[in-house]
């Protein structure tokens, strides 16, 4: 069922990004192959790569926790996710979220845009504890999945770290640390400006047990069912209250803030 | 070609029972020593077992030398790092021999971390008629020996043993991807994710670095090295390919630290394949240089590519593995089949190429006629001495009785790993915990 949905996606993803050209709008005339029939409407190219950033991210997260995992893998993932960014950065579809209000500090701003999902009753409190939920999952032969996968948790700052020294070699985990964190929070930034609508579509039909993995998507969809990650609330008040502010001149205080707060 | 090959399959079963595929007994690596007369594999148990092929028997022309077990032996055992917290696997990434020079076999294996050099000799005389000792081993009463005698050797059954002479560890940090025997016979060098060192057999606490592509800041990381290999005829010379497809070869003698390249091999890129993909599958996953040392050949995701040493702006041919998976790029992403390396070999004149592909299937290129072949090595579709038949992959629109469509590809069954023996048409094949060995049939 899910999983079929979840193929079907990707199939249909891989008709859209076979053709290597970009903006084309495709409408619900579009020829379509006899399997992917059935769907309703076939993703803009916006959502498709969407879809492919979230995939990436999924698999940057997800890894061997015994062994190391794969540099050469890595490596070409994150270039497919840098890839993917500048090019909605020269969009203009990549867009900073800014905090909850502007009265607040840097400090609660980081947090807020952590990568570390936080429920919503925490937030609500004021608490600063990010709750951060790994999968200890086998991240190949993805296809046949059990929806109970093992939760664990672990509270930060313990996760930002294992997350830079599962990804790349830990020579010198401290100053890596920093500039990877900014740069998945740019990242991970932009997966909060989703409109429910759209987060919707793009979901409705994919195998849950697939992104209910990943917990960056998770916390970061605000009115979307994902029924295994009941801790992984949204922020449902802050997208929608957020301005689109100029990110650029908040990075380099993010930047600051961000080292200082990786490494308390 | 196809017509000819007979086939012969030896199942890499022994060690266990063969009806369920046990993690441990998945083939990574197969190479042949420089006479063909031995065949090499090791798997990710940390094993290697070599073959060996039977003397050609007059009385039994048509067993034209079969491969049978030769010696096992656990080369590798799992580790763990305690540093880091995290197991270094005893998978054999590669197994490379060195070229026979006494009765005894040599071949070097390793792992992730640690290279190991082995020694492979044969025993069939045992020494008998000890004085102070009798032959199981016990002393024997002093006061009973009455009178000496010389030990002398009698024969005994065929005992093949493997020690390991050199250990060569502690040398990477990232993931070690290949290694290679020099021309000179004397050195090797043994290739990461971002170093590639330069050892001595002799020597096994030092190594000379001899490529680093390691930045200082970890972030700007977007290439590791992804196969190296030794020129075979110049000692000084070495390739070594990258994620990023391409090919660079350094001369040893221009300095220690060979980070300036002496030739840059790249094709530009075809601006309408241009997808976010493009990267991924321009990834090489392996290179090899010609016997002839002229040209190398790269394999890609979907292509093989032979270069002529003498031009780097572009290969001089090209072959599609399979283009059908053209379109299949983002399914294959998600199930990370599209970060698969495949090898790729040449046969003895360099005439021939092969790669394996997905299915168990492998394929043919040679490159006089331009004909490519697909075989398939299972054991449903060929009984020993059955000529193996072509196979083909149909892409759209109406499927052939004999054709199999692209969505009923095994992405699970690849073949990964080849390899040619280096005078005549025997070739080993790896279909994950099998190994097939398919012979020519000639007169």
């Amino acid at each position: 069922m899910g999983e079929e949905e979840g193929l079907h996606q990707t199939q249909l993803l891989d008709t859209m990004f076979v053709r290597g050209l970009k903006r084309k709008c495709f409408d619900g005339e579009e020829d379509i192959e006899g399997t992917l029939a059935g769907f309703k409407a076939i993703p803009s190219y916006n959502l498709q790569r969407q879809s492919l950033l979230d995939m990436s991210l999924v698999k940057l997260q997800l890894c061997h926790m015994l062994v190391e995992p794969n540099l050469c893998r890595s490596v070409l993932i994150a270039n497919t996710v840098r890839q993917i960014q500048e090019e909605m950065t020269q969009d203009g579809t990549w867009q900073m979220i800014n905090t909850q209000s502007a009265g607040q500090t840097s400090l609660d701003r980081l947090v807020s845009t952590d990568i570390l999902c936080r429920s919503s009753k925490e937030q609500a409190e004021g608490k600063l504890v990010p709750v951060y939920s790994t999968f200890t999952k086998d991240c190949e032969g993805t296809q046949s999945q059990d929806n109970s996968e093992i939760m664990s948790t672990v509270t930060s700052p313990q996760a930002p770290r294992n997350l830079q020294s599962n990804m790349w070699e830990m020579e010198n985990p401290q100053e890596n640390r920093g500039n990877f964190q900014k740069s998945l929070d740019q990242i991970f930034e932009t997966l909060e400006n989703k409109s429910p609508n759209t987060v919707e579509d793009l979901f409705s039909e994919v195998d849950n047990s697939y992104y209910d993995l990943d917990t960056v998507l998770t916390g970061m969809m605000s009115n979307t069912k994902m029924g295994h990650c009941d801790v992984l609330e949204t922020f449902p008040s802050q997208t929608t209250a957020n301005s689109n502010s100029n990110c650029k001149s908040d990075l380099n205080e993010l930047d600051h803030i961000v080292e200082i707060l990786v490494e308390s | 070609m196809e017509e000819d090959i007979d086939t012969r399959k030896i199942n890499n079963s022994f060690l266990r029972d063969h009806s369920y595929a046990t993690e441990a007994d998945i083939i990574s690596t197969v190479e042949f020593n420089h006479t063909g007369e031995l065949l090499a594999t090791g798997d990710k148990g940390g094993r290697v077992v070599i073959f060996q092929r039977e003397q050609e028997s007059k009385n039994q022309p048509h067993r034209r030398g079969e491969y049978n077990v030769y010696s096992t032996f656990q080369s590798h055992e799992p580790e763990f790092d305690y540093l880091k917290s995290l197991e270094i696997e005893e998978k054999i990434n590669k197994i490379r021999w060195l070229p026979q020079q006494n009765a005894a076999y040599f071949l070097l294996s390793t792992n992730d971390k640690t290279v190991k050099l082995w020694k492979v000799s044969e025993r069939d005389k045992r020494p008998e008629g000890y004085n102070l000792k009798d032959e199981d081993g016990r002393l024997r009463d002093p006061s009973m020996i009455t009178m000496l005698r010389v030990p002398v050797l009698r024969p005994m059954d065929l005992m093949v043993e493997a020690t390991p002479r050199r250990v060569f560890a502690n040398a990477h940090t990232y993931h070690i991807n290949s290694i290679s025997v020099n021309s000179d016979y004397e050195t090797y060098m043994s290739a990461d994710d971002l170093r590639i060192n330069l050892w001595n057999f002799e020597i096994t606490n030092q190594s000379f670095n001899i490529v680093d592509i390691k930045p200082a800041n970890m972030e700007e990381l977007t290439e590791v090295i992804t196969a190296a290999e030794f020129h075979p005829h110049h000692c000084n010379t070495f390739v070594y390919s990258s994620s990023k497809g391409t090919i660079r070869l350094c001369d040893m003698r221009a300095s220690a630290l060979c980070d300036r390249h002496s030739k840059f091999f790249e094709e530009p890129e075809d601006p309408s394949n241009r997808s976010f993909f493009s990267e991924i599958i321009s990834s090489i996953s392996d290179v090899k240089f010609s016997h002839s040392g002229r040209y190398i050949m790269t394999r890609d995701y979907l292509t093989v590519k032979v270069w002529d040493l003498n031009m780097e702006n572009r290969p001089i041919e090209t072959y599609q593995v399979h283009d059908y998976l053209r379109s299949k790029l983002c399914s294959l992403y998600e199930n990370d089949c599209i970060f698969d390396k495949f090898e790729c070999v040449w046969n003895g004149s360099d005439s021939v190429i092969m790669t394996g592909s997905y299915n168990n299937f492998f394929r043919m290129f040679d490159r006089n006629t331009k004909r490519d072949v697909t075989l398939e090595a299972s054991r449903e579709n060929s009984k020993p001495r059955a000529i193996l038949k072509p196979r083909k992959v149909c892409v759209g629109g109406k499927r052939r009785k004999d054709e199999i469509s692209v969505d009923s590809l095994d992405f699970s069954k690849k073949i990964l790993h080849t390899a040619w023996h280096p005078s005549e048409n025997i070739i080993a094949v790896a279909a994950t915990n099998n190994l097939y060995i398919f012979q020519d049939k000639v007169n």
